[in-house]
């Protein structure tokens, strides 16, 4: 079978046609190609120039130095020191597990780094770099950059960190920092401060790190760098500095809030001592302290266990939140409303039969003193602290009266003390008590009142204003840690003025009375007269015992056959000198049983040291820096 | 003249060289390694080992040159042969690597059939509808078809859909310029838009993915459809006269994956603007004009199908390229002519090249 022959003319006809047509295809393909093109760079020109400039360019902010914090004195109580991380970016990181295992081999990582790691990368979703190790030694630093090709999307950053030289001297007050966590973020959120914390990873926590966290935090600046598509930073396009954080001088005398912490030994408890005539705080203690500095990158899971479950509860700050019994440091002001509102006179006196009982009931409220202390004029009564004078007094004023008295030192009501989380202990009344428990008010809850016992509660920085606003005559100053803020951009120091909170007048006379009694207290035949033995100035002071557990009717306090953490708790209030008083204290010592016998000595060595200048024992920093805290560059 | 000798040896060993082909291809030539320096990251190792790969290319351009199509012709069997039988032992026992069987272990030498493939397909049908010139009917291009399914149905099984896809086209152009009909054509046309719907299914999961991120490139915009984005970002960023020189962020930062080779037109378009694509979207169409007109004058079907068919596929390769890169169509593993780095697709094209000039310089000279 053959096929026909084909005509080789039109079949060269037919070619040439498909040709050209084939050529048209070509150019329309080209126009479109070309349309494609021109769209890409004349209309959508501006939309892919952003593009292309958002992947090259990307701010990156530039951490504001943190504000020191300093005593009146100038001693550091926080700095700032270089401090090298190594950081995993994981979306440039494809393989973090991997990368980690190999980077073992460089700097050491330990397994609950790596928890913490996986944390903190839950934490930020993976979009952010998350340090795998903090504090990396010089070797580490080198080890590391000369195989940093080696693992993409893992860097090293050197920053600023936050250092507390003092170790746990001073630790509740000063607080520390800690890193931005969830909730941080959604309250910087709320407050529309994200912005200034681009870059930041910590933020004050507690104490004044966290209370005067805007000052001291700065404003960060922003570097507008040329990166590459593996993050890496080519050039610097364009700076904005940072704006450093303010420094702190605070009211503090880093030397008397030593040997006020030292002067307590192994004993939990708390002591305020505050400069009366203005307020500043001078010593703020609360042991056992802790060590800030554990704190700042994340405290690991053991340290954390040791804090928490001690039973000495080293994380609660006693001075600011502890809210106590003030037993028998009320009787002073006792007295005071008593002659304010002349229902006694300083020469009045109770016949005391060693209890009080109301008329026609058996119940005895018992002094601490069997059998009495016989005759008792009001002196007496603080001298050696009589009980029964009190529960009287009280009976006859009325837990109203006595509220509005009280509170007007401060009693029931937060100080306002520049620092967060304060308790407002409790000064009670009939109003209070029907709202909070829908009862009536007792007589005998007023009676026990009069000792500081039952509903009363207060802390020590309560107790040490009131004593303050007792020793500056009525004039109660708002008590305050910050002296002055040093803004660093300027070098201006703009001091922090004493603000009065409320003034009320007293009789000279019956002030006089009272500090002559006060003073009874710390001489022969008062009850903190061994404290007071040999003082070259003049104390007025006030014992007082705390009841932890109760003791039954007809039942003695024995104070050995009690479990330790069962005892009393030990209170003392003073200040000196009395013709001039520069110095209000407040001490407190859990289960430290009498007052005088433990409170009252431990304010005596502050008042020492500082009126006189008597050191225990020579101050130095307990902690030095880390030894790779070197400036950069 | 004066110097008789050099005129003769022009004559003898110049004369081949079409001046409009060899002009235009000089002029793409030095665009390519201007491009290629910036493209590389300023890496002047690239651009001495790109003109190594050229020397070879302009040897092997040259000497084709010199052959006459017949000679040319005698080889198409047998390469074809050849590259069905690689790719069959591929399928059976071929090194498997990124998911696909593609190459094939000949001792220390690695080969990609597909790649020879490529140029024996379309050779062989030119030389099948030479030979069946005279009495073509129907039936030649019934067994035409089989040839060019046969390889291309092997590819696809690897899988490589984009090579499928062009030794497929290769091979059309030759049925296309042989005079399939055009009724067949259209009926061709029309099956596989009916059939791509139940091509999907059958599609693997990274075709598909493609696809999808063809549609959509902002969809996974760190995935998939990072390369294409990316190359977008650095066309459109370079507007009409482009970033100058050196001067692109996208290649020079990282951004621009594959930027020495099937991305280089971004870096190009970035660099370059519209203007510089233009004068080479120019130059390459005054190539497949010049091919055009060359296949025209062929003095045998197999000379005008090839010429015809190369053409046809040096557009091909740019306008997949290029529709790559700027995102309209998906992306397939394609070289750009000329600009991309690499020698087996610059030798390849200056070999087309070379059949070019071979076809136009024996135009006259029929061989019996």
């Amino acid at each position: 079978m053959t096929a026909p022959l084909r005509n080789p003319h039109q079949d060269r006809w037919n070619f040439r046609l498909r040709l050209r047509l084939m050529w048209w295809v070509v150019v329309v393909l080209t126009v479109i190609l070309l349309g494609r093109l021109a769209w890409l760079q004349i209309v959508a020109q501006r939309y892919y120039h952003t593009l292309a400039e958002a992947n090259r360019i990307s701010l990156v902010p530039t951490v504001p130095n943190r504000g020191l914090i300093l005593d009146r004195n100038g001693v550091l109580l926080a700095e700032n020191h270089y401090d090298y991380d190594l950081e995993i970016n994981p979306r440039l990181c494809p393989e973090v597990t991997q990368t980690i295992d190999g980077l073992t081999a460089l700097v050491t990582i330990t397994s609950s780094d790596r928890k913490l790691f996986q944390k903190m990368r839950d934490e930020t979703h993976g979009l952010a770099p998350v340090p795998i190790r903090t504090h990396l030694t010089e070797d580490e630093v080198a080890r590391f950059s000369v195989n940093r090709y080696r693992f993409p999307g893992v860097d090293i950053e050197a920053r600023l960190t936050r250092f507390y030289p003092q170790g746990t001297h001073a630790s509740h007050l000063i607080g520390y920092i800690g890193r931005i966590n969830e909730d941080d973020q959604d309250r910087l959120e709320d407050e529309d401060l994200s912005d200034q914390y681009r870059g930041t990873n910590h933020i004050g926590k507690l104490g004044i790190e966290g209370h005067y966290e805007q000052l001291l935090h700065g404003t960060p600046g922003f570097e507008q760098v040329e990166t590459d598509a593996a993050g890496h930073g080519v050039r610097v396009l364009a700076h904005t500095p940072p704006v450093s954080g303010n420094d702190l001088y605070l009211t503090i005398d880093a030397h008397l809030q030593q040997v006020a912490e030292d002067a307590f030994g192994t004993n939990r408890g708390a002591l305020v001592a505050i400069d009366p005539t203005t307020g500043e705080v001078l010593a703020f203690v609360s042991q056992p302290g802790f060590d800030p500095n554990l704190f700042v990158d994340g405290i690991d899971q053991e340290h954390w266990n040791d804090l928490n479950t001690s039973p000495d509860h080293p994380l609660n700050n006693r001075a600011l939140r502890g809210q106590y019994p003030p037993g028998s440091t009320v009787k002073p002001f006792m007295a005071l409303a008593a002659l304010q509102l002349n229902i006694r006179t300083p020469e009045y006196t109770l016949a005391d039969p060693g209890y009080f009982a109301f008329p026609g009931s058996t119940h005895h409220y018992r002094d601490w003193k069997e059998g009495g202390h016989g005759m008792v004029n009001m002196a007496l009564s603080i001298i050696q602290s009589c009980d029964t004078y009190y529960y009287s007094l009280a009976n006859e004023m009325g837990i109203d009266a006595l509220h509005d008295f009280f509170i007007q030192f401060g009693f029931g009501q937060k100080s306002g003390i520049d620092l967060d989380g304060e308790a407002s202990g409790l000064y009670p009344s009939t109003a209070w008590k029907k709202k909070k428990y829908h009862q009536d008010w007792y007589g005998g809850d007023t009676v026990i009142s009069g000792i500081g016992q039952g509903f009363v509660l207060a802390t020590p920085l309560q107790l040490a204003v009131a004593t303050a606003t007792l020793a500056n005559g009525g004039r109660r100053m708002k008590p305050h840690l910050v002296k002055a803020i040093r803004n660093t951009e300027n070098g201006r120091i703009d001091p922090v003025a004493p603000e009065v909170v409320q003034s009320i007048s007293f009789r000279p006379q019956d002030l006089e009375t009272l500090r002559l009694a006060m003073e009874g207290v710390m001489k022969p035949g008062g009850t903190a007269s061994q404290a007071g033995a040999g003082a070259p100035y003049a104390i007025a002071g006030k014992t007082g015992t705390a009841q932890v557990v109760a003791v039954r009717q007809g039942e003695k306090y024995n104070a050995g056959a009690l479990a330790e953490r069962n005892r009393d708790h030990a209170l003392f209030i003073a200040y000196a000198p009395t013709d001039h008083p520069r110095l209000a204290i407040a001490v407190l010592v859990e289960n430290g049983g009498h007052g005088g016998a433990t409170a009252a000595p431990i304010a005596r060595q502050v008042f020492d040291y500082y009126l006189l200048g008597k050191v225990p024992a020579p101050i130095q920093p307990t902690r030095s820096p880390p030894a790779d805290d070197v400036p950069l560059d | 003249m004066m110097f008789p000798s050099i005129k003769a040896w022009r004559k003898s060993w110049l004369a081949p060289l079409d001046p409009i082909l060899l002009n235009t291809m000089t002029v793409l030539v030095l665009f390519s390694l201007i491009v290629l320096y910036s493209a590389s990251g300023e890496e002047i190792g690239k651009v001495t080992s790109q003109l190594r790969n050229l020397a070879l290319a302009l040897t092997g351009m040259w000497l084709v040159a010199r052959t006459h199509p017949q000679t040319l012709e005698r080889l198409a069997f047998p390469l074809y042969g050849i590259a069905l039988l690689a790719l069959i032992g591929v399928a059976l026992f071929g090194e498997v690597s990124h998911g696909a069987r593609r190459w094939l272990h000949l001792g220390p030498v690695r080969l990609q059939p597909s790649e020879l493939m490529k140029i024996a397909l379309p050779l062989a049908l030119a030389a099948f509808f030479e030979m069946r010139a005279r009495t073509l009917n129907w039936r030649d291009f019934v067994i035409a078809s089989l040839m060019l399914l046969l390889p291309v149905g092997l590819v696809l099984r690897q899988p490589d859909l984009g090579t499928a896809l062009l030794i497929a086209s290769s091979g059309f152009y030759v049925l296309y310029f042989a005079g399939l009909p055009w009724k067949v054509m259209a009926f061709l046309g029309g099956s596989v838009l009916a059939a791509l719907p139940m091509i999907w299914p059958l599609l693997h999961g990274y075709q598909k993915k493609r696809i999808l991120t063809f549609i959509d490139p902002t969809q996974d915009p760190l995935g998939a459809g990072y390369h294409t984005l990316q190359a977008m970002i650095a066309i459109g960023s370079g507007g009409v006269l482009g970033k100058g020189w050196l001067r692109g962020t996208q290649s020079h930062l990282d951004f621009l994956p594959e930027h020495t080779t099937d991305f280089i037109f971004a870096v190009f378009g970035e660099e370059f603007g519209l203007v510089g694509e233009l004068v080479f979207l120019g130059a390459l169409l005054i190539l497949i004009t010049r091919g055009f007109v060359i296949a025209n004058e062929g003095s045998t079907p197999f000379s005008r199908l090839m010429a015809g068919a190369l053409s046809m596929t040096l557009f091909t390769y740019t306008f997949v390229n290029m529709g790559m890169v700027s995102g309209i169509l998906p992306v397939v593993g394609v070289p750009l002519p000329f600009l991309s780095y690499g020698g087996t697709s610059l030798v390849t094209l200056f070999i087309s090249l070379g059949f070019l000039m071979s076809v136009h310089h024996h135009r006259k000279l029929v061989k019996h």
